[in-house]
C-alpha cells in the first residue's frame, strides 16, 4: 500500500480505538487484550518476517516485561518479597489511586527496557547462530524462562504474583483499555516508521542472503540485535500492561505461557509475515476466530483454531496480506518500487 | 601524516598464505600483490584454489599461514563485513542478489555502509543516492528494469545487477569470481568494456578470476595462474600464454 494512504488507515484504526469505551463498554477486556496482542504479533515480526529470524523466544520478553513492571509497582509502594510471601491477597497490601498511577507511569517503561536489555544479552548469545539453530536455542530459552521464574521466590515463585490492586475509586478495566490502546497505538505508529526507512531494506537484505549482505559491508550483527531490541522493548510494554490487565501472574500460564508465544508467531504468519499489515489483520481475524470459537465451539475450541490455522498454512501459505499482495500488486509500492504498475506497464510493452 | 598512498607497497598483498580444508591443501604458500588502479587476472584450471583465495582475501574463513594485507593494513583476521567497509568489495561465481527486491532496492541495499552510523539506517534514502543508483544501473545497461524484481531478470542480467551493487559501494578494489560466466557471448564485449571503464574512469582496482582466456588476456595488464593450488606462474598476458607450464596445466600434460 502506498505510504500515505496506509498511514490514514493507520489514523483511523487508532481513532477507532479510542472510541472502545463508548461502543463496546462491556469487552473492554477482550478490546486490551486485542490490542496488546496486535502489539506482540508486530513485535515478533519484525524479527520473524522482516528479518527471517525465527524466535520462538520472545515470550520472555513478554514475562520480563510483565514481572520487571510488577516490581516496580509494588516496590515503589511495599517491600517486594513480603508483598509476594502475603500472596498478595493480604488485606495490609492496599493502593491508593496516585500510587496506582505512578507504579503505572514507571513500571510499563521499566518493564520495556528491561525485555530490551535481556534481547541485548541473549542476542549477543544467539545472534551468531542461523536459521533453525536461532529459532530452536530460542525455543530452550522461552522454557528455561518459566522455569526460572516458577524457582524464584522474590516474585512469587509457582505461585505467582498479583499485580496492585486498583482502589475502588479507579476504573480499572477503562484505565487498563487506555494503557493498552495507548502503547498499540505508539508501536503502530514506530513500526510503520521503521518499516519505511533503510533500516528495513538491512534487515530485509539480511533475511534474503546474510552472506551477501555482509559481503556488501553491511553491519549484520547491529543491524539484528537492534531489530531484536525493539521487538523485545514493544514486547516488554505489552506484557506489562498484559500483567495489570490479567492482574494474576502465573509465571507458566500467564507471563511465560506457550500458548501465547506461539500465539504471536500464528497472528504474524496468519495476516502475513514480512509486510506491516499482515500482523495487524492477522490480529484482528484470529482474534476474532478465537473468541467466537471460544464462545461457540466450547470444549472443541482448540481444535477449531487448529483446523483454521492448517487451513491458512495450506492455501494462503504467504497469510492474507500476501494473497492480497499477489493479486492486486498495484496496490504495494515503495520509493525502490516507483509509481504504481511501472514495472507492469514495462513488461506489457516487452510483450508488445 | 604518512599515508599508505605514499609509500609503494601494492595495494593488496597476499603473503604466503596457506589454507588447508581437513587433509586437502586449498591454497599452499600464495604470494601475489596488485597495484593500485590496475586491472590483474587470476586464471588456472577447475579446482586449483582461486576462489578458496578469494574467500581467504575476503575473510570468509581464517587462513593457517601467511598475511594478507590492503591499503598497507593487515586484514588477515578480520571479519567479512569489516573488509568489506575497508573498500575491498567481492562478487559472488554463482551470483547473489537480492531476488525479491526490484532492481533500484537491490542498489539501494548495497548503499556504503562504512559512513553510516546507526542513526543514519533510520533515514530514507536521499534524492542524490536514488540518482547515484539509477546512474550506475544506467551505466551496467538495466535502468529500464529497474523497477523489475531482480529475481525475474535472466543470469547475465543479474551478473550485471551484481556488478553494479559492487559499484554502489564505492569500492577501491573489486574482486571479481568469473565475471562472463554465463553470460551470452554477445554480451561479454559489451561486460568487459564496462569492466575497463570502472577501472579507467572510477579508478578501481580490479582481481579477476577469468576462465576465458581471450577476455583476460585482454583485459589484464598482469596474471597469475594457479595450478594445484599453488603458484605455477605470473607475469604479463604474452608471458603467460606462451609459458609451458600454464600450457600443460590446461591441456592436462604433465
Amino acid at each position: 500500500m502506498r505510504n500515505r494512504s496506509s498511514l490514514i488507515v493507520l489514523f483511523l484504526l487508532i481513532a477507532a480505538g479510542l472510541a472502545g469505551p463508548w461502543v463496546a463498554p462491556a469487552h473492554l477486556s477482550q478490546f486490551s487484550q486485542l490490542w496488546l496482542f496486535m502489539v506482540l504479533a508486530l513485535s515478533w515480526d519484525l524479527m520473524g518476517g522482516q528479518t527471517g529470524y525465527n524466535s520462538f523466544g520472545n515470550i520472555v520478553f513478554f514475562g520480563i516485561g510483565m514481572y520487571a513492571s510488577a516490581i516496580v509497582q509494588v516496590g515503589l509502594v511495599y517491600p517486594v518479597a513480603e508483598y509476594t510471601a502475603a500472596k498478595g491477597g493480604g488485606t495490609e497490601f492496599v493502593f491508593s489511586a496516585e500510587q496506582l498511577h505512578a507504579g503505572l507511569a514507571l513500571g510499563i517503561p521499566f518493564g520495556g527496557l528491561m525485555a530490551m536489555l535481556a534481547a541485548i544479552v541473549f542476542g549477543a548469545l544467539l545472534l551468531g547462530m542461523r536459521g533453525h539453530y536461532f529459532a530452536i536455542a530460542t525455543l530452550g530459552l522461552a522454557v528455561a524462562a518459566g522455569e526460572l521464574a516458577a524457582g524464584w521466590n522474590y516474585i512469587g515463585a509457582g505461585s505467582g504474583m498479583v499485580a496492585p490492586t486498583p482502589p475502588d475509586t479507579v476504573d480499572s478495566v477503562r484505565l487498563i483499555y487506555f494503557l493498552s490502546w495507548g502503547v498499540a497505538a505508539v508501536a503502530l505508529l514506530f513500526y510503520h516508521w521503521l518499516l519505511s526507512t533503510r533500516f528495513r531494506m538491512a534487515i530485509n537484505a539480511i533475511r534474503d542472503d546474510e552472506d551477501k549482505a555482509e559481503a556488501l559491508g553491511h553491519f549484520t550483527v547491529r543491524n539484528k540485535m537492534t531489530a531484536w531490541a525493539i521487538s523485545a522493548f514493544f514486547t516488554g510494554l505489552a506484557g506489562a500492561v498484559y500483567g495489570n490487565l490479567s492482574r494474576f501472574i502465573d509465571p507458566i500460564d500467564i507471563a511465560f505461557s506457550p500458548e501465547i508465544g506461539v500465539w504471536m508467531i500464528l497472528m504474524a504468519i496468519l495476516g502475513g509475515k514480512g509486510t506491516f499489515w499482515g500482523p495487524v489483520i492477522g490480529t484482528i481475524v484470529f482474534f476474532v476466530a478465537k473468541e467466537l470459537f471460544w464462545t461457540y465451539l466450547l470444549g472443541w475450541q482448540r481444535v477449531a483454531l487448529g483446523a483454521l490455522i492448517v487451513i491458512i498454512v495450506v492455501f494462503f501459505p504467504e497469510g492474507i496480506v500476501g494473497w492480497v499482495k499477489s493479486r492486486w500488486p498495484r496496490l504495494f509500492t515503495s520509493p525502490g518500487k516507483g509509481d504504481a504498475g511501472e514495472a507492469e506497464r514495462d513488461r506489457e510493452a516487452a510483450h508488445a | 601524516m604518512r599515508d599508505w598512498q605514499a609509500t609503494d607497497s601494492p595495494l593488496l598483498d597476499v603473503r604466503h598464505v596457506t589454507k588447508r580444508f581437513g587433509g586437502v591443501v586449498a591454497n599452499h604458500d600464495i604470494s601475489l600483490s596488485v597495484e593500485r588502479g590496475t586491472i590483474v587476472g587470476l586464471i588456472g584450471p577447475n579446482g586449483s584454489g582461486k576462489t578458496t583465495l578469494f574467500n581467504s582475501i575476503v575473510g570468509q574463513h581464517p587462513i593457517d599461514a601467511g598475511e594478507i594485507w590492503f591499503k598497507g593494513q593487515e586484514i588477515s583476521r578480520y571479519r567479512v563485513d569489516h573488509i568489506a567497509r575497508l573498500g575491498l568489495i567481492r562478487t559472488f561465481q554463482q551470483t547473489r542478489i537480492f531476488g525479491k527486491m526490484t532492481c533500484m532496492e537491490n542498489m539501494l541495499v548495497a548503499l556504503p555502509e562504512s559512513r553510516r552510523h546507526l542513526a543514519a539506517m533510520f533515514g530514507h534514502g536521499s534524492r542524490a543516492d536514488m540518482e547515484r543508483a539509477a546512474e550506475l544501473l544506467e551505466f551496467v545497461g538495466l535502468y529500464s528494469k529497474r523497477y523489475h524484481e531482480a529475481g525475474s531478470l535472466s543470469f547475465g542480467q543479474q551478473k550485471l545487477l551484481e556488478f553494479a551493487m559492487a559499484l554502489m559501494c564505492e569500492p577501491q578494489m573489486l574482486l571479481l569470481d568469473e565475471p562472463t560466466a554465463g553470460i551470452n557471448p554477445t554480451l561479454i564485449n559489451g561486460l568487459v568494456d564496462r569492466l575497463r571503464r570502472a577501472n579507467s574512469e572510477m579508478g578501481i582496482t580490479l582481481l579477476v578470476i577469468e576462465h576465458n582466456m581471450r577476455v583476460i588476456m585482454n583485459m589484464a595488464e598482469y596474471i597469475y595462474c594457479l595450478a594445484h593450488g599453488e603458484l605455477l606462474a605470473a607475469g604479463p598476458p604474452e608471458e603467460i600464454r606462451n609459458d609451458p607450464r600454464v600450457i600443460d596445466a590446461y591441456l592436462g600434460v604433465s
